[in-house]
């Protein structure tokens, strides 16, 4: 393979580092999932990457599971936040203050 | 060495995703977090591992990403260009943003994985169907109940109350 796993690796540290701006500056819920998303993409390449130059079957295995596993986190992010928005008639999340503990 | 594929498809999912946090429009967005996911499909593909592309494909390109689209269309339209943000905020999310991405890096360019090469054959997808229905069944299972507990949780949540049945047929 001409592609090396530090290639990959980086690009996974990147798209990790891009995810957890995201996460840290936005504050629009949409926007927050998007970086969530991002973050669990990033993971899912690093495991193929690991799996591809072990090599080995368990780290395509573990990326769908995570695949799957993220398609219902996304359903359930989505409907929580249609849920908010009902309520607040926003996606601000300064604006969810009776969510706070 | 990296090859010109590898470098597109880098430039392609790096840009998309710093495009899909801070493009105006929530839409734009959505459509730019479709190209990071596209991205990851391409590096799939040249990892050898094109059964997980193609998953990859179906079920974020094809689905999670228009379900988000879908999602941004009922939120009103002011919201969807309304943009806050904090400078004090954003510079701090940058500061983390360089220190988790060089501290990474730096232990991984320190780390042996730089001299880690295979010239061995890509794994055979069969093997990961052998996986699921050996070692991993049990997991497969619960995975099963967790994604129809979430989808059936998700549209518990999402359904509307205060519109009587009636209100609905109309």
């Amino acid at each position: 393979m001409t592609n090396e796993l530090i290639d990959f690796t980086l690009v996974s540290v990147a798209l990790l580092g891009i995810g957890i701006y995201g996460l840290a500056v936005k504050r629009n819920f949409i926007r927050m999932l998007f970086a969530v998303e991002i973050i669990i993409n990033a993971a899912n390449l690093s495991l193929v990457a690991f799996g591809r130059f072990l090599p080995h079957s368990g780290g395509q295995t573990m990326a769908l599971f995570s695949i799957a596993i993220a398609a219902a986190e996304v359903a359930v992010g989505l409907s929580l936040i249609i849920v908010a928005y009902r309520m607040y008639q926003n996606v601000d999340i300064a604006d969810f203050r009776s969510l706070k503990g | 060495m990296a090859d010109a594929a590898f470098l597109a498809l880098t430039v392609i999912t790096i840009g998309s995703a710093i495009a899909a946090l801070e493009l105006r429009s929530l839409i734009y967005g959505s459509i730019a977090l479709m190209g990071t996911l596209g991205g990851i499909a391409g590096f799939f593909f040249l990892l050898d591992a094109p059964f997980v592309a193609l998953f990859q494909l179906a079920v974020y390109v094809g689905s999670i990403a228009v379900l988000i689209l879908f999602t941004v269309m009922l939120v009103k339209r002011e919201l969807i260009f309304k943009k806050v943000e904090d400078k004090r905020r954003k510079f701090a999310g940058i500061g983390l943003m360089m220190v988790v991405m060089v501290g990474l890096g730096a232990v991984f360019l320190d780390s042996g994985i730089k001299t880690i090469t295979t010239d061995e054959p890509p794994v055979d997808f069969r093997d990961i169907g052998t996986d699921f229905v050996t070692y991993y069944w049990p997991a497969l299972i619960l995975m099963g109940l967790i994604l129809a507990g979430s989808v059936t949780g998700a549209l518990v949540l999402a359904k509307r109350e205060d519109v009587e049945n009636d209100q609905r047929t109309n």
